[in-house]
């Protein structure tokens, strides 16, 4: 019997080394370990043995059902790993193959623009301020010492309403009405769309956009215009740009200035985007006039300030490459998804 | 403002590199806006004489010559040229040079003959007949004398000049000549301005107090008038020194007598006027406004149509010339005047624009006057004028000059404070310092009264301001220190209307939409392109006066025009889809006509089209918009066949909390039509203002369901005509407190459901919070629904 016993052993493992599939294995479990199998089969004989032999030939039974069934553990392991190794190399795909997109929409560049100078001025503390479009004469002039008849009148080619309200030619009106409500000190931007009687061409448009902004407080010096406006040129255009201040004539700033930055395109050297000057001319700047301060109801002896001012297409355009203006208001899809 | 290097060294020592010097003027305060060369590109063009002149063999129309340069053997120059002679004194471009225009010479054969540079006109050196009147109209220019050999034209015929263009701001009218200029060099470089010394010998007989007499009948608009007058009038051309430096900023040399004017209007900025003092009746001028209708000819020869608000200068019996802009036509001098009055005037800057404003006449004169020049000019400028006369040998001046000058201006006295500048400029510049700049400025300098005395020429110095800004330039912008602003701290942030549009442009983004920029002024032939009623409030705008024309000349009520002009753009250029959105203004006035500013609400507008786009695309990032700004349960849709540009069938007004928020829908098909688009339009319209104020960004947290839910479908045939929108709200107020969701999930019509009716399909959700539901929670509520559903709609229940 125990020879019986380790017959099956070896013809159970034999078997079982030849598995292809895991449906074989079951065969081979009832074939061997089954009711009817041949194991118990051969078990049925054991009341004939003796009290000595039976737990001799009991142990020996046990041991060989365990190592088959073990066997078939192990088996099943090996194919269910050869199974999943091929049913992964069934599955391979060309990852090369374009991915499903939901289609995203894009920001107007000019908003990318007015987004990005913002954020750095509201990292300085400032806050964005806005204002009419159809604006009176007064904010648009008069407050900021522009009075009637100056000749800066003329410069700006106003579209009028009628003779108090016009679009306004600036973003500097929004400036007073901030001075108004009196709340200081003041730090704001203002990006909004400017009106000037300009044809549309290819670097011109009768409506624009301008960034204006303002601080006003105690002990503003030009040193902290020149400051703030330096660290603003470097977050825009990069750490390496570097300014440069010329004096200039506004009529609503004393001292006034226009600050160069150094060619984008060039870093400085001189190319033909800066026509060979190295510098690019990005915005007007300067002190808030006493008499802006005054008619805004700021005590110009106490409160000082400094204001500036730059249009934004230009900015965009020549962040972006763009060579005409007149794309950025005809709203081509195949233009607006560049950015 | 053109200005020449050459003329500019007449008043003061500049020996610095052109280059440098535009860089140095402009940061010192006159900006430059750039400089040409004149002559620069001439090289190896010197002077030759003529030797003699042979027939060219084998050629009709060319001569063989020799010329000699100076040096070496004479050259062998084959030309065509008809003028020369045996002895002229010629340029010649020797073999390897450069003309004017870049042109150069090499030796070559002619005909089969040596030739070993060129002969030269004054065109090929970049001048013509205006600088050297005595050339040739077609040759080789000659010089009148003798010179000498072999040396480079460009220094014989002084050629050469730097012309500087500068950009001069309005308060600066002082800078808009050479000596305003030359006087900002001077103090850029700390140098000695050289004035020109001006001395009359006036040599013609009589006096003219007993010649002419000068009345200004309104002061305030001609606070002075000089007149000097000349006899023995000869007018001939200027010599070259005069024409060059004309030349060089830009003004053709005419004659004599003119370029004199021209020449004193540079060198001073102070136009002046020439009259043939002949045509003056009684030789009498009046300063007057014009008669309101009053026809005058100016010197153009164009008949103008005169104002009561212009000043013209007349005499007893008619006007002879419009202040400041330009003379008469009646009065100007002639080949044969033999007596010029001269007028060197002051006129209000403001009157002199409106003036050549309105006649659409801005002359040299004109564009001056309207800066607001220093009256005490006048006479200076007269006085040079004249003497120049004297100089040219153009006419003998009479003794004398008439002034009528009623209110001098006298030099302002301004206090200055060294500590208010510097605190200004966030320096610490000692007050010497600044009393040095000061007078570089030729302000003079009290300084134990801390008063400046201010020339008459900066009427823009008032404030310690103004004083800091010329301390300022030129001790050098660049050396202020940059300082970030200690000062109170503020809070940068955006506002939350500002934040609510971040969140509307972010969803619309990721929704593929494109950001649309739109002109906010528009055509009034809008409205009837868009079907808007005639008696629409949208059509009461508000009007640009001096619009550029129809197509911009009111401010749009409607966002519509801006959406669809670029959707058409979009459609006409062949891209298949286009979904485009705008944050934008519309302009509504309180009142018409205007009085007080109008209302500026901002609209949402969404334009798209494509072969995926339908209404519920459209409606769906509506609702996607009102998801991610908590208002969906605020909101809803309803139908609305009343918008006239919008598909009547199509299109959903949009309530939040109850109130009309706006409308999205399909464009109208006529609409479409105007627009030249032949595909179907979806637009959404949406207040802004309804969205800021309905937001709500703040999320409360509810807690997980802990039971099941139970979820029942239905299925019911309905006529057509009934909305989805009532049904769920029936099943809702049927269903009890029970009712977690109910949820749409098909809507079928065709073959097998009659016309005019649908199957609609409804999943409903049952769920308590305390307890797992049993069939018979839900039973009661599930019958109640469907009863009202039959009785209130008709549903006929499918199983």
């Amino acid at each position: 019997m125990k020879k019986q016993l380790q017959e099956i052993q070896e013809k159970a493992l034999a078997a079982l080394n030849q598995v292809k599939q895991t449906k074989e294995l079951d065969d081979i479990k009832v074939k061997f370990l089954g009711k009817k199998g041949e194991l118990t089969a051969i078990l049925k004989g054991m009341k004939d043995l003796t009290n000595e032999e039976r737990p001799i030939i009991g142990q020996l039974a046990n041991d060989v059902r365990n190592d088959i069934e073990n066997k078939i553990e192990q088996v099943k392991k090996e194919l269910a790993a050869l199974e999943l190794k091929s049913r992964l190399e069934s599955e391979k795909i060309d990852v090369t193959m374009p991915g499903h997109t939901c289609a995203c929409g894009h920001k107007h560049p000019l908003d990318k623009v007015i987004d990005e100078i913002s954020d750095i001025f509201i990292g300085m503390g400032y806050e964005i301020a806005d204002g009419p479009e159809v604006e009176k004469d007064y904010y648009n002039f008069e407050a900021l010492n522009i009075p009637a008849n100056h000749p800066a009148k003329d410069e700006q080619d106003t579209f009028y309403i009628n003779g108090d309200i016009l679009l306004r030619t600036q973003t500097s009106p929004v400036q007073v009405r901030v001075m108004e409500k009196g709340k200081l000190p003041i730090r704001v931007v203002c990006p909004g769309a400017v009106y000037r009687a300009d044809e549309v061409d290819a670097t011109h448009s009768p409506i624009f956009h301008q960034l204006e902004g303002l601080v006003v407080d105690k002990n503003i010096t030009m040193g902290d215009l020149k400051g703030a406006l330096a660290v603003f040129a470097k977050e825009l255009f990069g750490e390496d740009t570097k300014v440069r201040f010329r004096p200039h004539h506004f009529p609503f700033t004393e001292p006034s200035a226009e600050m160069d930055v150094t060619c984008f395109a060039c870093g400085g050297k001189g190319c033909r985007v800066c026509k060979g000057e190295g510098y690019i001319e990005l915005l007007g700047c300067g002190m808030v006039h006493p008499k802006v301060l005054e008619m805004s109801g700021i005590d110009p002896d106490e409160y000082s300030g400094f204001a500036f001012g730059m249009g934004l297409e230009r900015v965009a355009m020549q962040r972006y490459g763009i060579t005409d203006l007149r794309l950025l208001f005809e709203n081509d899809v195949k233009f607006l998804k560049q950015f | 403002m053109d200005m020449s290097m050459t003329w500019l060294k007449d008043y003061v020592d500049v020996d610095t590199d052109i280059k440098d010097y535009v860089e140095d003027i402009t940061l010192s305060g006159s900006k430059v806006e750039g400089y040409t060369v004149l002559g620069g590109d001439i090289k190896n063009v010197v002077t030759g004489k003529v030797l003699s002149i042979e027939k060219h063999p084998d050629a009709d129309k060319l001569v063989v010559t020799k010329i000699d340069v100076g040096s070496g053997e004479p050259l062998q120059i084959v030309t065509g040229a008809t003028n020369l002679y045996v002895g002229a004194y010629i340029p010649v471009a020797l073999s390897g040079s450069t003309l004017a225009n870049g042109v150069k010479i090499k030796k070559g054969k002619l005909r089969g003959v040596e030739s070993n540079g060129m002969l030269c006109s004054v065109e090929e050196l970049g001048c013509d007949r205006h600088d050297f009147p005595e050339a040739p109209e077609n040759g080789i220019y000659i010089f009148p004398n003798e010179v000498p050999l072999g040396k480079d034209i460009v220094e014989i015929m002084d050629l050469y000049d730097e012309s500087v263009e500068f950009e001069i701001t309005s308060n600066r009218p002082d800078c808009f000549s050479m000596i305003g200029l030359a006087r900002e060099t001077a103090a850029t470089y700390n140098k000695k301005l050289r004035y020109p010394e001006i001395m009359v010998k006036e040599e013609a007989e009589g006096n003219i107090n007993d010649m002419v007499s000068v009345d200004i009948q309104n002061s305030e608009l001609c606070p002075r008038y000089v007149a000097r007058v000349v006899k023995n009038v000869k007018i001939g051309s200027s010599p070259r020194w005069m024409r060059k430096r004309l030349r060089s900023v830009g003004i053709r040399p005419i004659n004599n007598i003119v370029d004199i004017t021209n020449f004193v209007m540079q060198e001073f900025g102070q136009p002046m006027h020439a009259f043939s003092i002949d045509t003056i009746a009684d030789r009498h001028i009046i300063v007057r406004n014009a008669k309101e209708g009053e026809k005058f000819t100016t010197l153009d020869g164009i008949e103008r149509n005169l104002d009561s608000s212009m000043l013209v200068i007349a005499d007893s019996e008619k006007a002879v010339g419009i202040a400041g802009v330009m003379g008469g036509e009646n009065s100007m001098i002639t080949g044969d005047t033999a007596e010029v009055l001269f007028e060197s005037a002051n006129f209000n800057g403001p009157n002199i624009r409106i003036t050549a404003k309105k006649l659409g006449l801005r002359t040299d004169a004109s564009s001056k006057f309207e800066k607001g020049l220093d009256p005490n000019l006048c006479e200076i400028a007269v006085n040079r004028a004249v003497q120049l006369v004297e100089m040219l040998g153009c006419g003998d001046v009479v003794k004398g000059c008439v002034d009528c000058y009623p209110n001098k201006l006298e030099e302002r006295k301004i206090p200055y404070s060294p500590e208010k500048i510097n605190k200004l400029l966030g320096t610490d510049i000692s007050e010497d310092t600044m009393i040095e700049l000061f007078e570089r400025l030729e302000i003079k300098v009290n300084k134990d009264a801390k008063m400046l005395t201010i020339p008459t020429f900066r009427p823009d110095l008032e404030t310690n301001a103004d004083l800091a800004e010329e301390v300022a330039r030129l001790y050098g912008y660049s050396k202020i220190e940059p300082t970030l602003a200690a000062g109170t701290p503020t809070v940068g942030k955006k506002t939350y209307e500002q934040q609510i549009t971040d969140i509307v442009k972010d969803t619309m983004i990721s929704n593929g939409l494109c950001e649309a920029m739109t002109f906010t002024f528009e055509s009034p032939k809008v409205f009837d392109k868009l079907l808007i009623p005639e008696n629409s409030d949208l059509r009461k705008t508000v009007n640009i006066y001096n619009p550029l024309g129809e197509d911009f000349s009111i401010m749009r009520t409607t966002t519509l025009n801006g959406m669809l002009n670029s959707i058409s753009t979009n459609y006409n250029r062949r891209n298949e889809e286009a979904a485009l959105f705008e944050i934008g203004k519309i302009f509504i006035p309180k009142a018409l006509p205007l009085t007080e500013l109008p209302y500026e609400p901002k609209k949402l507008t969404i334009g798209m089209y494509g072969k995926d786009t339908d209404f519920f695309t459209i409606k769906g990032i509506i609702e996607h918009l009102f998801d991610v700004l908590g208002i969906s349960e605020k909101a809803e849709f309803n139908p609305q066949s009343d918008i006239t540009w919008m598909h009547p069938g199509r299109t959903a007004e949009i309530y939040i909390n109850g109130e009309n928020a706006g409308y999205v829908g399909e464009i109208h098909p006529t609409v479409a039509d105007n627009y030249s688009i032949e595909t179907r339009v979806y637009f959404a319209v949406v207040d802004f203002e309804a969205l800021v104020n309905n937001a709500c960004l703040v999320a409360e947290y509810k807690p997980l369901p802990k039971y099941p839910a139970i979820t029942r479908d239905i299925s019911m045939v309905i006529n057509d005509g009934v909305f989805v929108k009532d049904i769920e709200k029936s099943i809702k107020e049927n269903g009890g407190n029970l009712i977690e969701s109910v949820k749409l999930f098909d809507v079928y019509q065709g073959s097998q459901i009659d016309k005019g009716f649908k199957s609609v399909s409804y999943s409903i959700t049952f769920r308590a919070a305390d307890r797992t539901l049993v069939d018979d929670d839900v039973n009661p509520a599930m019958k109640k629904i469907l009863a009202s559903l039959e009785k209130d709609f008709g549903a006929n229940l499918r199983e």
